[in-house]
């Protein structure tokens, strides 16, 4: 008791158990102010698996298509290609592409990829997002005579060869991600799902 | 009394006017010997003012919308009445904005107008700084051109590069897999709210400075000295009233500013692409990142920082705290400078070519921000990195060792 009657013990313990009501009140409304930020089911539902055309596509050639507002290329990869890709191996951070996350598990193969021959990868580079160009010319002068033909990103110089796996020393940290996908026909495949095949 | 005084006297029963004024202008004691540097902030204010006028005149033509975004700027460029000339004054407002912040901290930074008792004074600058950057980067995504696109792709994917956390950040922040409508729509919300913000916060930056008073390129403290002068005999000597002697001064700093302010938005507005970036006059393709991309110029010291630093065990997380850190670091300068004397005119040798040093450093860094990254470009970075941390951290050190200069009892003229 307080020299005034008043019961200070009990007026902090009723302060205190307010206060705590208060910040769980309070936490209560945050929340849906937070959870707005989410992506929308609008924004999910997007991310619909997509179909790729490749019957006119062409040895060395690229095509491009959107998947979850994301570019997925697929290439066509030369006998070449193919050939220089074991070559590579030495130059590279993740050659067998030991990082699960980066690839379904049905193509943690050297390829990367379901047939040898194409190779689907979300064209988004993994050190900050940027785009990387598409680049099969073998030793051009400015990416020097070790370039066997990849991808190369125009923003911080991240290097990938056409197996998409990442070289050493460029600043992205992944090989790109190999997006689920199947084959629906020799010329059809399905980007975004693999038919329960992982 | 006449009409005009009974109702002054009026007001002031009812709020207090004419008491603000006085304590705020009319018998504000600023100290008499400001130079140059002092026109800063209050250019800052009437560029801040600026950019509120000209940006809501803007949202009145403008869609925050990924299909109308880019059209309804060229709509305003083309088709609204004068929408040319606001456009504009926005987007070099933008600029002009960091060029006289950056002056603005320059002075702060050759004055010590950071040091005791001023540290919430320049923190509360500091936190100022970083609501205009995080404003300035969410409006640059508004034209929903390829490097507003791009840039604001690999400025939120560094916050995916937190551990952990980083990729459901970068999701939350974006409301989608990658930069989108939703992003749009949200930013330009943001970016509409956080001036008005910014605008709280500098009157929150002007209580803190009438608090403590003004420094001055002396670095003396006018409180300390004599007291008396021609107004006020409690006042003190070395000060004069901020109103009518730095009203008046800082008007003719306006003119001289709006002159070259002017000329940008009539004779350069895109500053030869540092103001508005060529690839920006293409519509955002998430599927193409143009062949180069960099932030606008007030950004590129930093993001010259955040590219000079080695991504380790696969994370590209250290060069992105790197990047954070050199903005942050700012608000310990108050404690890491020890030097016996405030301004840069009584400090020695060691700190004035140190501090030089610093200005080139944060010049190259910025230029290098802008270009493509060669092996030589990258090597000069990292030493460029170096040294902006080094001016930072080893300032306990170097400020005690520099010889100073005895400090004047009083302002000079």
């Amino acid at each position: 008791m307080g020299a005034d009657g008043v019961d200070l013990k009990k007026r902090r313990t009723l302060t205190l158990a307010t206060s705590a009501v208060g910040i769980v009140g309070a936490g209560y409304v945050i929340y849906p102010f937070l959870a707005a930020w989410a992506p929308s089911e609008k924004a999910k539902a997007a991310g619909a698996p997509v179909e790729a055309d490749i019957s006119k596509l062409e040895p060395g050639q690229i095509m491009s298509v959107k998947w979850r507002g994301k570019p997925v290329w697929i290439v066509y990869r030369t006998e070449r290609n193919l050939k220089d890709l074991p070559t590579l191996d030495p130059m590279l951070l993740d050659p067998n592409s030991d990082d699960t996350g980066q690839q379904p598990e049905y193509c943690k193969n050297p390829t990367r990829s379901i047939k040898p021959d194409y190779l689907v990868a979300v064209g988004i580079c993994t050190h900050l997002g940027c785009s990387p160009t598409y680049r099969p010319d073998i030793a051009p002068a400015d990416l020097g005579p070790e370039w066997k033909g990849g991808f190369f990103c125009p923003c911080h110089g991240s290097r990938f060869d056409l197996a998409a796996r990442v070289f050493k020393g460029v600043p992205a940290p992944k090989n790109l991600e190999i997006p689920p996908h199947q084959y629906l026909s020799d010329t059809t495949i399905l980007i975004g799902q693999d038919g329960g095949k992982a | 009394m006449s009409m005009m005084q009974s109702l002054v006297q009026w007001i002031d029963d009812r709020y207090p006017m004419t008491k603000v004024w006085n304590e705020h202008l009319a018998q504000y004691y600023a100290p008499k010997n400001f130079n140059f540097w002092y026109f800063m902030g209050s250019l800052a204010m009437l560029v801040l003012v600026n950019q509120i006028l000209t940006g809501v005149w803007l949202a009145m033509s403008y869609k925050p919308d990924a299909d109308l975004a880019f059209g309804s700027v060229e709509y305003i460029m083309r088709d609204v009445n004068w929408g040319w000339l606001i456009r504009y004054m926005h987007s070099t407002g933008a600029s002009a904005f960091f060029v006289v912040i950056y002056l603005h901290m320059f002075r702060g930074l050759m004055y010590g107008s950071y040091r005791k008792p001023r540290e919430l004074l320049w923190i509360f600058g500091v936190i100022i700084y970083l609501v205009m950057m995080a404003t300035a980067f969410m409006g640059y995504l508004l034209p929903w051109g390829q490097m507003s696109y791009w840039g604001a792709q690999v400025i939120v994917n560094l916050f995916s590069a937190v551990p952990v956390v980083g990729p459901d950040l970068g999701v939350w922040i974006r409301g989608d897999y990658v930069i989108s409508d939703a992003t749009l729509n949200r930013f330009f919300a943001l970016h509409f709210l956080l001036p008005f913000l910014l605008a709280a916060l500098v009157f929150v930056h002007i209580v803190a400075l009438h608090k403590v008073g003004s420094n001055n390129p002396d670095g003396v403290e006018i409180k300390k000295g004599p007291k008396g002068n021609k107004w006020s005999d409690k006042a003190p000597a070395d000060g004069i009233p901020f109103h009518p002697y730095y009203s008046v001064k800082d008007i003719m700093g306006v003119a001289g500013f709006l002159f070259l302010f002017a000329a940008v938005i009539f004779f350069a507005p895109e500053m030869f692409g540092f103001f508005l970036e060529h690839p920006n006059f293409e519509p955002a393709n998430p599927l193409k990142t143009p062949p180069h991309i960099a932030p606008v110029w007030y950004f590129t010291p930093f993001y010259a920082i955040l590219r000079a630093v080695p991504s380790v065990a696969g994370s590209a997380f250290p060069g992105v705290v790197a990047m954070f850190a050199s903005i942050l670091i700012l608000f310990f300068l108050p404690w890491l400078d020890r030097s016996p004397v405030k301004s840069i005119r009584y400090k020695g040798g060691l700190y004035k070519i140190l501090l030089w040093l610093f200005v080139i450093d944060f010049i190259v860094l910025g230029y290098l921000g802008t270009q493509p990254t060669t092996n030589l470009y990258k090597l000069m970075a990292q030493v460029g990195t170096i040294y902006y941390f080094a001016f930072f951290l080893l300032m306990p050190i170097y400020s005690k060792l520099d010889k100073t200069k005895p400090v004047p009892e009083r302002v000079t003229e």
